[in-house]
């Protein structure tokens, strides 16, 4: 298929691999920032190929992961409402609140729905007039620009009934997080393409120098994380700390300006929880003023408080890179996809999740 | 093939034998003339067998000497009908695979609806011609059935359960157990179609061109195997949880180590960006006329060469082989050479977010 299959060559990933081993002199620790990239990374056995000297560690960007218990207990709440059409992506509905998920509500007859874009979303509160129809607005800069999109057409067009339940994050104040802690092992990054796609990356470089650590924005396919394993390699080796583009078949240095200009007509810049990590500063999307009446928070007197974690889950230290997944003594045993303690085993593309999925077995089976 | 194709279409042009209801009310299912009528007029009628006219509570039938294979299933799918199928197809060769994979040959099947009040009579005409051509497609007869009818809103227009009995014609175990360090395993084709072909319908996903289901019958070409004298070891259909699943409960029942080559398993090029926009990973998407045959590595050639006499196996294929003796594990080679382990899925595969 063209596009997926030219980027995942055995001969050009090899040639890629030997390229690394070449390059290496010394330890260096890497750190992908997207959960797409951790899945594909376990996926095709990506590191199995890359020498002993890179350890990758794997990032907060799994929107699912991060998306604090709080939130999902509100969107329980939302989508037990008689009057409530409750939509989000597939991938939130497993997710366990502090009570159940919203799997557990649609089997108890809350309407909730799969949907693919919030647009479609929109369509269903045109036609249900009679209803009030939520999207769970959730991720990071990628997901922002359709579902500003979605609340902008909702005022243009006076759609009373529509409204978002925000959850959104934003990559640079995560990394940022991640380098001021103490702890943190991460020398150098693979930036989310995806992300920068909407957003460029321009907003990277200051981090890079202030930091002094290598940014490379990093596509999805094999071939694109040992390339981007590669600059980032080089660059540490060489002593330089630079944002570097990989993903040039999608990522401008500026980004998609009408994306970033109709995020920035509907949302703000507010601080966030981040499941497992806790309250970072100016890092997530919150709506403007003139859109709030679509928030689903303010519509709906939703009751707050906050969660406790699960004592024994080290999420938060595996979204922070500080821990692999296999270190935890709970992984696998008391923590498995059916029964999780916490974030990172929730989403198929959380780090845990991933390590599950496709690494049990395979060191006794070599 | 053609008078097939010409006996096909003359059915489904059969003008509906029941015009009194345009839509299925209680009576149908209440016992009195109204059902006798929808089953005279529009089940036995078009489901011609001789156990079903013989209207006894029981069917009674001659059994040729051997084992007997005995297998149930029901069906629930929205939408009813969709690109390559319908419930109907489904039921008659989702039961005819089941026993096709103990390698028998399938004869009997009964046949259970539950129609939910206010169902167009002309659908239920559609799905009843659809299940008498699968019917004949597969050799089989349909011997005894039932009908209830539930109030709107407590069914999805038709659920269908499907009872199968076929007998047992060869001396070979088919069976997890049989399986051997150094076996091959073929598939019989490329996988996801059908799982891809429903979802597009059900969410109206729109692709470039309609991918139709693989839905097909399954005893021919096992019974060819078994015909030519391969030592057939194991038999699976993939149906939910896709090749993944069936392999894995395969390895853990045989308690071997299954390897799969990614490159050699068949993924149509439309169902792989169908996945790659979804997030869906092909190995675990649903298949309905799919299944993997476990046999001894120097008879693989020519299992292969067999089953792809047959339309719906004419892309078998070997794709892996089972390595060792082991607590029951699959891995796969991935593309780029690597290896990982294939597990089963917890639920079923949701669209993910980005």
């Amino acid at each position: 298929m063209r596009f997926i299959e030219e980027y995942r060559d055995p001969e050009s990933a090899k040639r890629l691999a030997e390229a690394i081993h070449k390059t290496v002199t010394r330890p260096w620790t890497i750190m992908e920032i997207c959960g797409g990239q951790t899945h594909a990374i376990m996926k095709f056995g990506i590191d199995e190929l890359l020498p002993p000297q890179i350890t990758l560690l794997h990032g907060p960007g799994c929107p699912v992961c991060v998306t604090p218990v709080e939130l999902i207990d509100k969107a329980v709440e939302l989508a037990s409402r008689p009057e409530v059409i409750f939509c989000s992506f597939g991938d939130m509905l497993r997710v366990p609140g502090t009570s159940k998920d919203l799997l557990s509500v649609k089997a108890e007859g809350g309407d909730v729905r799969i949907v693919y874009s919030p647009l479609d979303a929109l369509q269903l509160a045109i036609k249900n007039p009679d209803r009030q129809v939520v999207f769970f607005a959730v991720g990071f800069e990628t997901t922002a620009p359709a579902n500003a999109m979605a609340v902008y057409q909702a005022k243009q067009k006076g759609v009373q009934n529509f409204s978002i339940l925000v959850s959104h994050v934003l990559v640079p104040p995560a990394i940022e997080a991640i380098l001021r802690s103490p702890t943190c092992r991460v020398q150098g990054f693979l930036a989310a393409g995806h992300v920068c796609t909407v957003m460029g990356y321009t907003e990277y470089e200051p981090i890079a120098q202030r930091y002094h650590v290598p940014i490379v924005v990093t596509g999805f396919e094999p071939l694109d994380i040992l390339q981007g394993v590669y600059m980032c390699v080089r660059q540490l080796e060489e002593g330089r700390a630079e944002v570097e583009n990989q993903y040039v078949r999608s990522v401008r240095r500026e980004g998609n300006r009408p994306a970033q200009e109709l995020i920035r007509e509907v949302f703000e810049v507010v601080p966030r929880k981040w499941r497992g990590i806790g309250e970072i500063p100016q890092s997530g999307l919150g709506l403007r003023e003139p859109y709030q009446q679509f928030d689903a928070e303010r519509r709906f007197a939703l009751s707050t408080g906050s969660v406790e974690e699960a004592s024994e889950c080290i999420s938060g230290l595996v979204l922070q890179g500080v821990k692999k997944p296999p270190e935890c003594p709970a992984f696998g045993t008391r923590c498995t996809p059916e029964h999780p303690l916490g974030a990172t085993m929730v989403s198929s593309e959380g780090a845990c999740a991933a390590y599950f999925k496709y690494r049990r077995g395979v060191q006794a089976a070599r | 093939m053609d008078q097939q194709m010409a006996s096909d279409s003359f059915a489904l042009s059969c003008p509906i034998p029941i015009q009194q209801y345009p839509a299925i009310v209680m009576a149908h299912g209440g016992g009195g003339r109204l059902m006798h009528q929808l089953i005279e007029k529009m089940f036995v009628a078009t489901f011609a067998s001789s156990a079903l006219s013989q209207r006894h509570d029981s069917a009674q039938m001659e059994l040729p000497a051997g084992r007997l294979a005995f297998t149930t299933d029901s069906y629930v799918v929205r939408p009813l009908f969709f690109p390559g199928g319908d419930i109907g197809k489904l039921a008659v060769y989702g039961t005819v695979n089941d026993l096709a994979m103990s390698g028998a040959r399938p004869l009997y099947l009964s046949l259970g609806m539950i129609l939910e009040e206010g169902l167009p009579m002309e659908t239920l005409w559609q799905v009843v011609l659809s299940i008498a051509q699968a019917v004949r497609k597969t050799g089989v007869q349909i011997v005894t059935g039932d009908t209830k009818v539930v109030d709107r809103g407590k069914g999805d227009g038709i659920f269908l359960n499907t009872s199968g009995v076929g007998v047992i014609e060869h001396d070979l175990t088919i069976a997890p157990q049989a399986v051997r360090a150094g076996d091959a395993v073929i598939l019989s084709g490329d996988i996801g179609r059908h799982g891809i072909a429903v979802m597009a319908v059900r969410e109206g996903l729109e692709f470039e061109s309609a991918i139709e289901s693989d839905c097909a019958p399954l005893a021919e070409p096992v019974l060819a195997l078994i015909g030519e004298g391969i030592e057939v070891r194991c038999l699976r259909d993939l149906t939910r949880g896709g090749l993944a699943s069936a392999v894995v409960e395969i390895a853990e029942a045989a308690r071997v180590q299954i390897l799969l080559e990614e490159a050699r398993i068949p993924v149509r090029e439309d169902v792989r960006g169908a996945c790659e926009i979804l997030g869906f990973d092909p190995l675990y998407v649903a298949n309905e006329g799919r299944f993997v045959a476990f046999v001894p590595a120097e008879q693989a050639e020519r299992a292969v060469q067999t089953l792809r006499r047959f339309p719906a196996c004419e892309g078998a294929t070997v794709v892996g082989e089972v390595s060792r003796a082991d607590e029951g594990t699959v891995i796969l080679r991935s593309v780029i050479g690597t290896s990982r382990v294939v597990d089963m899925l917890s639920g079923e595969q949701l669209p993910r977010i980005c």
